[in-house]
């Protein structure tokens, strides 16, 4: 579904990605791990378009999408969350996740070529029944979507998200990438920052989705988790992929144990409080 | 015939004044990721005080440096610590709006203290002119160049072996890094505005010398020009700012030569947008390299919108319709009609700089754009008023996007900057194209407002139009809030990197919001312009943009309501108070700083 060859980027001399193979097939969960500045946002910042590779290509569904604007990547169907949280602050619950269907809206946004603009600005102010049709339908496929996460977000759907809570504001994310519709899901540490029930249910949720047969980027520091989800795992450090495999050959791999072991101990003390 | 030679080197003397401007702001950009609009009213107070010092105490020319040094420094420091600091900790607007407001309060108060004509400040040094090759150099130019070179040699001595200078490179590498060091950021906040507050001043007082004359409108073409060179530079790089800013005394040199002086500044501003849209990070960076810019946070002040129920907006509307039928006086009806027209143009600005986080400084462009249209078209084609009126704000709502759209790809000053550019360039081509707008000259005659063949004359029935076309404007932008534009927007303005993420096209969406706010903008210049019957090129100015952001941000940015209120309360104030015209935008200014520091959700809260 998706495959990764000699993905490369560079920023002055430090190489952040350094000639990265990943295939990832349909359904699949795998998990990226590595220590703090391994270059594993940044792999997905380059997958989801917002930053463009040096070399490499990346290809999805068959098709060439290296470079790719991630508007046009977000109509074909990839969705991701943010490391640090990119909720929009002053927008409520409900308009966050709707943005996440953006790219399904048809109704209002007609596909015509040069004025397609201008009549989504006139069906905007007009609102035919059609368009009307189409809000409600996708508001109430959101509030099933914010039914996932049982009670955290369903009685605080009218709140702005910066009034949130940082798990919660985590939550908005991921429920805005589901409601994309997504054939590819990245995600980066969705349990940042989240005590041990949070990290539990969040933990369950992803299960979920994989059992539902969503494909899953996974980049995560928390290990116990990573293992319990992932179908494979890739371990990066300084850029380079230094291993792959189940996460058993993975966690026994002396390449890897150096790699964590020699970067300080910025990964291990949160692969301790997950545990 | 003067030579080429000539040229040039009157263009790497200009281009020495530009750097002392762009260095500080590079310096100050460089520490602190904000473009100080104010960087040309220090430029403006250094020239007066230089004035002060030349004419009436008669000092001695090194003197007069170093008082014009000392007393722009202290300008500068007083605008560090009691204009910025405070807002240290707020959302990233705040000191953008805070250094404009400043800069209008200093530009004021310049005025109010010597009155808007020109002066004229002598150079004390003998008036010779040496021969060069081809062409010929003063004694003036000498001095420039020795000042210039002066302050980049002791600029990088302090850079570069003091222990202050050090943290401030420290700074502009890696701010929080810098802090966590211990590097004490108020002192390197006040280091940098001191010497960028000094290098300004006595930039203006040069300026002044070279030119033999001095006046207030020096204070926005200084900020523009060291703007203009920084970011050809690459903000924040100190000595990009300076190659940047000989380069723009050479393109406008060479351009005066070739197609004379009325185009200076046009060929700066278009260097500026070429610039910003070729190569956004500066001639020096590599193009890809990502903003220097801090990506999180957010732009405006988070608010909860005061919620006013619609049958009081109902009962208020309904107030005002029906005032006219009693017995107020001309002037009311007079100081409302402005309101009216006020309130459109402030629709259209919290639309763009609220709703869609897009501070435009160029706002008036739009007027001027939708009141030319409109005055043609019913005076040269003979189209009935009304119609012309909305051929102004198709117009406006076409000309200022497709002119705007190279900003679409800037972010928070950037914007600001694009804009306040682009609505230099409007006005300048409204001056030099003189076969369609009659060029200084103006229009004249143009027919008074009329709708379906019924001229508007009377106070009370121009009062019911303008009223009338605010509201049906604020009703459609109210239902364009709460569609999934006004939500689109919203979450361009918030993230929009997250918000490309998710498919929305930055492009498609910003244009949106400027071909319907630029509508609104025109409609109310259209209106205008058959109102005054007479208007030119400084008809519509910069003075009327900073108005309509004050009334934005009193109002609360994007709130609908807010900008009518707003702009209710800023024209009608002044007259209940009876404050006299020449304080009035001094009072904007003020009440804009207020409202950054002390309500920065305006009256009625951001949406
Ligand atoms: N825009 C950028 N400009 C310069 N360097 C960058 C940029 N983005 C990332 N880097 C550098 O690239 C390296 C990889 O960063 P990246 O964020 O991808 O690491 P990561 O594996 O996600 O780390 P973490 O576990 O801390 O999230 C780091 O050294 C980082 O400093
Ligand atoms: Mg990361």
């Amino acid at each position: 579904m998706l495959s990764l060859r000699g993905l490369t980027r560079r920023f002055g001399g430090l190489t952040a990605v350094d000639a990265i193979d990943l295939d990832l097939a349909k359904g699949e969960l795998v998990s990226i791990i590595g220590p703090n500045g391994a270059g594993k946002t940044t792999l997905f910042n380059l997958v989801t378009g917002l930053d463009r590779p040096d070399a490499g290509t990346v290809r999805f569904e068959g098709q060439d999408i290296t470079g790719l604007s991630p508007e046009r990547l977000a109509g074909e169907g990839i969705a991701r969350t943010f490391q640090l949280g990119r909720v929009f602050g002053n927008l409520s619950v409900m308009d966050n996740v709707l943005i996440g269907a953006h790219t399904r809206l048809r109704a209002v946004k007609p596909v015509v070529p040069v004025i397609g603009p201008l009549l989504e600005l006139g069906l905007a102010l007009l609102r035919p029944a059609s368009v009307r049709d189409e809000e409600e339908r996708l508001r109430e496929e959101i509030k099933a979507i914010l039914a996932r996460f049982g009670e955290r977000l369903l009685p605080r759907i009218d709140q702005p998200a910066y009034s949130l809570s940082y798990a919660n504001r985590r939550r908005v994310e991921i429920a805005r990438a589901l409601a994309l519709k997504p054939r590819l899901l990245l995600l980066d540490e969705p349990t940042a920052g989240m005590n041990p029930t949070e990290t539990a249910e969040m933990q369950a949720l992803v299960a979920e989705l994989k059992a539902e047969g969503l494909t899953i980027l996974l980049i995560e520091h928390k290990l116990e988790m990573v293992m319990r989800l992932s179908d494979r795992v890739i371990v990066m450090d300084e850029g380079r992929k230094i291993a792959e495999g189940s996460g058993e050959q993975v966690r026994s791999d002396p390449k890897v144990i150096e790699a964590y072991l020699g970067h300080g101990l910025s990964g291990t003390s949160e692969q301790e409080s997950a545990a | 015939m003067s030579s080429w030679l000539d040229y040039t080197i009157n263009g790497l003397i200009v281009g020495n004044v530009y750097a002392l401007v762009a260095v500080g702001l590079a310096l100050i950009f460089g520490v602190s990721r904000l473009i100080n609009f104010a960087q040309g009213s220090i430029y403006l107070v250094g020239a007066y005080i230089g004035w002060v010092a030349v004419v009436q105490l008669h000092t001695p020319l090194p003197l007069t440096i170093i008082v014009v040094a000392a007393a722009a420094a202290i300008v500068g420091l007083i605008i560090e610590r009691f204009g910025l600091r405070p807002l240290q900790n707020s959302v990233r607007i705040a000191p953008l709006l805070a250094t404009i407001g400043i800069s209008f309060v200093l530009d004021q108060l310049v005025m109010l203290t010597f009155s808007p004509n020109p002066r004229a400040l002598p150079s004390q040094l003998p008036d010779v002119r040496f021969q060069v090759g081809g062409g010929t150099i003063g004694p003036l130019d000498l001095l420039i160049a020795g000042v210039g070179l002066t302050s980049a040699l002791l600029l990088f001595v302090f850079l570069r072996y003091s222990k202050l200078g050090w943290a401030v490179r420290a700074a502009s590498q890696d701010r929080d890094a810098a802090m966590q060091m211990g590097v004490d950021v108020n002192r390197v906040n006040q280091a940098v505005f001191g010497i960028a507050a000094a290098l300004g001043g006595v930039s203006g007082m040069l300026v002044g010398m070279y030119y033999n004359q001095i006046d207030t409108a020096m204070s926005l073409q200084a900020t523009l020009k060291g703007v203009v060179a920084e970011v050809v530079g690459g903000a924040g790089n100190v000595p990009g700012a300076v190659i940047g800013s000989l380069l723009l005394g050479l393109v406008e040199s060479y351009g005066v030569a070739v197609f004379g002086t009325s185009y200076r500044n046009l060929f700066a501003f278009l260097l500026l947008v070429v610039v910003l849209v070729l190569r956004p990070n500066g001639l020096f960076a590599s193009a890809r390299q990502a903003p220097p810019e801090p990506l999180t946070g957010t732009f405006i002040a988070p608010s909860r919108p005061v919620r006013i129920p619609w049958w009081a907006l109902a009962v208020a509307a309904a107030g005002f319709a029906v005032l006219p039928l009693f017995p107020v006086s001309f002037y009311v009806l007079q100081t409302l009609i402005n309101a009216w027209l006020l309130g459109m143009l402030a629709l259209s600005l919290t639309l763009v700089a609220g709703t869609m986080g897009q501070v435009s400084l160029g706002h008036a462009a739009l007027l001027a754009i939708g009141a030319y249209t409109s005055a043609l078209l019913s005076l040269t084609l003979n189209v009935p008023v009304g119609l012309a009126v909305i051929g102004g704000g198709l117009m406006s709502a076409a000309l200022g996007t497709l002119l705007i759209s190279p900003s679409f790809r800037l972010r928070g000053h950037y914007v600001s900057i694009a804009t306040l550019a682009i609505g230099e360039i409007v006005s300048l081509v409204i001056l030099n194209w003189e076969s369609v707008t009659r060029g200084p000259i103006g229009i004249s005659g143009i027919p008074p407002l009329s709708v379906f063949g019924y001229d508007l004359i009377s106070p009370t029935s121009i009062y019911w139009f303008s009223f009338a076309v605010m509201v049906v404007l604020a009703l459609l932008q109210g239902r364009l809030l709460t569609s999934h534009l006004g939500r689109s927007f919203r979450a361009i303005r918030d993230d929009d990197i997250a918000a490309r993420a998710y498919g929305l096209s930055l492009n498609r969406y910003k244009s949106l919001a400027f071909i319907f706010g630029g509508f609104a903008a025109g409609i109310s210049g259209g209106i205008a312009a058959h109102l005054y019957s007479y208007i030119n090129h400084e008809t519509f100015n910069t003075q009327q943009s900073i108005l309509a952001l004050t009334v934005v941000i009193l109002g609360g940015l994007g709130n609908v309501v807010g900008a009518m209120l707003g702009a209710v309360a800023l024209v009608g104030l002044p007259e209940v108070f009876r404050i006299a015209a020449e304080y009035r935008i001094l009072i904007y200014g003020i009440v804009l700083l207020l409202l950054v520091r002390f309500r920065p959700q305006g009256l009625l809260g951001t949406m």
